[in-house]
């Protein structure tokens, strides 16, 4: 059924429609529409789930590990300093195994303290052994929750699955969703959790033991594989989403106007929108620009990623975060793969953009184009400074 | 109530076994292990980071022989109240205990953020806190529940000071503030008292607040075989009151059956030497003598 739906409803739509039967977060803007509307479900008996009111991101975060711990399944959403202060217990649910999901509605982080839209929050969680989606619109955020479970709980991966959506511009705003009209349908794409091990009292197990020199780097590399090996596993799920229910958004990468390109934008969320309505312009001037779509941040596309990029002239990486003290994330990430495949005909540009929520203007991403396809080797260079701000800030 | 001897084919049939790296003498484990006698199988624990959790589950070695979750420091009641909300909405709750465990760390400093919560949202969970009086697990450092005077690695004694200068903090009567229906304090030096209170939260339904004293051998410094002796003389000399409370009020407490004065209970613990060296010294045997005697007084020992 086609509705307007707000982003957080959307996706609190859709994890209604996955049945969690333990929710547990603490509100944090622009998270906060989420919960709120699962939680007047949980009120209404639309959704019999436990809705724990924590104290703490910490203990939300830790409280879904526990429950699925019990082989149920769970979600949590937070972001910016929520997911900061979860971060240690997210590295524990992923060396778990635990098939939590959780939104993330990517959001700055202090200092300045800032409540509005970047993905420098998500980005500090890239090594934590969750695996990274990212939604470009409210219909994606709807689909990419559903198959977020399904890719979690393969036992193959048996990894918490975070789903981003940009703070905000997504969570807060209004967009056409078309829902699913059958639960039943969800439920035969996502069967109920079923988990090898679980706190069951007749079938006693330890869980979170010390892991000695002996044993420890074992189990991180069981880890990195698990995380590794998920990418043909998200792309099932992208697929057989699409044969069950019509939608298809990209699985790890999705490509816009690529063919004959000869210089391509590379961005992740959003942001991709204004990207799009742009290279369509130019597109009908004549230009031969196209887009790259990162869809699955972790585990990281590489071999999509260089295949799609490997003909094109001009890579020009858009990014709402930075790595302090080094430059670009993505941009650095895409220029690695193509080393490593000794590719250097690809001219990567990367550049930060956007950070606290800044807008980014068609005019911006024109001025960019313009500027990037003189430029060369740019690692995460800030673009769209107001220069006469900068004697003002420390 | 109470196994007294125990076989080698007993001991391993125990819920939570032998043959765990714990010090010998270790009181904590004499605790976990009575505690277990009473709780029985239909048990699910979760433990914060500390001595307990690294003694007993050296992978791929385990002393649990009941569903146990270990995952950080400070979270052991946020784990153990989303067990309990996953068993209620799938409807195991009944007949199984939700046990979540830390040492006084875990409890009264970085957890209680959390134990908090856990209290004032009313799981139905029984949260022990093995009170050992410093983090040992890392080394016998210091924690809120370090007693007034105590030498520990971060609050060593020195020229100028006598070590831990501020008193224990009153966990148990944090616990009560909440109104949670039960909370108790026992002692691994009285056992048929311990597995009575833990028989107790059996009956309640309900958030529940136990915390025992274990004294442990390397951070207070005597010879193993003292453990019992000392955890004893702790309540002897009203330095370590016994009591139970339910909904914030004392509904029981231990008398002292032979009153003793602190320096008894001081003078066998490393912890404490520095004490035993000077004039000043013993006047500040005398300010611990004086906690003892304001608990004696507030919980009417006597
Ligand atoms: C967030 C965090 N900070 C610090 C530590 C290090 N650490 C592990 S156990 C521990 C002390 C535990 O003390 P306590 O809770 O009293 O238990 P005990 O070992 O004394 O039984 C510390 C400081 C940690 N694991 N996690
Ligand atoms: S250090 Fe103390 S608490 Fe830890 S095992 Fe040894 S005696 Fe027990
Ligand atoms: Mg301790």
């Amino acid at each position: 059924m086609k509705k307007v739906l707000e982003g957080s409803m959307a996706i609190s739509d859709s994890i209604r429609m996955t049945e969690p039967k333990v929710i547990s977060a603490y509100p944090i803007t622009p998270q906060t529409h989420i919960v709120e509307h699962l939680s007047q479900m949980v009120a209404d008996g639309d959704l019999k789930a436990e809705y724990v009111m924590v104290e703490s991101e910490h203990s939300a975060a830790s409280v879904v590990l526990g429950a699925s711990a019990c082989g149920v399944r769970t979600y949590t959403a937070t972001a910016a300093q929520g997911l900061l202060y979860m971060e240690e217990v997210i590295y524990n649910i992923a060396g778990m195994r635990l098939p939590v999901v959780l939104t993330v509605a990517n959001r700055a982080v202090s200092a300045p303290i800032s409540i509005w839209n970047d993905m420098q929050d998500s980005m500090a969680l890239r090594d934590s052994g969750a695996i990274q989606l990212v939604a470009e619109n409210n219909q994606e955020a709807y689909d990419m929750h559903i198959q977020a479970y399904k890719i979690a709980e393969n036992p193959e991966v048996m990894l918490p699955v975070m789903v981003c959506v940009d703070g905000f511009v997504l969570t807060h705003t209004f967009e056409v969703v078309e829902t699913i009209d059958h639960i039943e349908k969800v439920r035969e794409y996502l069967p109920p959790l079923n988990m090898k091990y679980t706190l069951d009292i007749n079938n006693p197990f330890s869980f979170g033991t010390v892991g000695e020199p002996s044993v420890y780097l074992e189990t991180r590399f069981r880890l990195s594989n698990a995380i590794n090996n998920s990418k043909s596993i998200i792309v099932d799920a992208a697929n057989d989403y699409k044969e069950m229910f019509g939608k298809y958004e990209g699985a790890l990468i999705d490509t816009y106007k690529m063919d004959d390109a000869d210089t391509v934008i590379v961005a992740m969320g959003s942001v991709l929108g204004t990207i799009k309505d742009v290279v369509d312009e130019l597109r009908e001037a004549g230009k031969k620009i196209g887009v790259l779509k990162i869809r699955a941040f972790r585990p990281f596309p590489a071999d999509e990623i260089v295949n799609a990029l490997k003909n094109i002239k001009n890579a020009i990486v858009i990014e709402k975060a930075v790595s302090l003290g080094k430059g670009g994330i993505l941009s650095c990430e895409i220029r690695d793969a193509l080393y490593q495949r000794r590719i250097n005909s690809v001219n990567v540009n990367g550049y930060v953009m956007g950070l606290g929520g800044r807008d980014i203007t068609p005019k911006n991403i024109y001025d960019l184009i313009i500027k990037a396809e003189k430029e060369e080797d740019v690692d995460g260079e800030f673009f769209g400074l107001n220069n006469e701000l900068l004697n003002k800030v420390f | 109530m109470l196994t007294n001897i125990l076989t080698k084919e007993d001991t391993h049939k125990q819920l939570f076994t032998m043959g765990h790296t714990g010090c010998s003498g270790c009181a904590q484990s004499m605790a976990v292990k009575l505690i277990m006698q009473v709780l029985g199988k239909n048990t699910i624990a979760t433990s914060a980071t500390g001595c307990l959790e690294v003694f007993s589950t050296k992978f791929p070695e385990s002393s649990w022989n009941i569903p146990w979750i270990h995952s950080l420091f400070e979270n052991s009641a946020a784990i153990a109240s989303g067990i309990e909300a996953a068993l209620q909405i799938t409807g195991k709750k009944d007949g199984t205990t939700v046990l979540s465990q830390a040492g006084d760390g875990g409890t009264a400093d970085i957890g209680l953020q959390a134990l908090s919560g856990m209290f004032e949202r009313g799981h139905d969970v029984l949260y022990i806190c093995y009170d050992n009086g410093a983090y040992m697990n890392t080394g016998y450092q210091r924690s809120g529940l370090t007693p007034y005077d105590s030498f520990t690695t971060t609050s060593p004694s020195g020229k100028i000071s006598f070590g831990n200068n501020r008193p224990k903090k009153y966990m148990p009567e944090i616990a009560m503030a909440h109104k949670i229906p039960y909370t108790a304090v026992a002692s691994a030096g009285y056992p048929i008292d311990l597995q009575k209170k833990v028989k107790k939260t059996l009956s309640i339904k309900g958030p529940k607040y136990l915390q025992v004293d274990v004294p442990c051998v390397p951070g207070w410094k005597y010879e193993p075989r003292y453990s019992v002796k000392i955890a004893q003389l702790a309540v002897q000399s009203g330095l370590y009151p016994l009591f139970e409370a339910e909904y914030g009020k004392i509904t029981s407490v231990k008398k002292i059956s032979k009153r003793v004065p602190v320096e008894e209970y001081l003078k066998l613990q490393g912890r404490f030497k520095h004490l035993f060296k000077n004039e000043a010294g013993k006047a500040e045997i005398e300010k611990i003598q004086k906690i003892a005697d304001e608990n004696i007084e507030q919980y009417g020992l006597l």
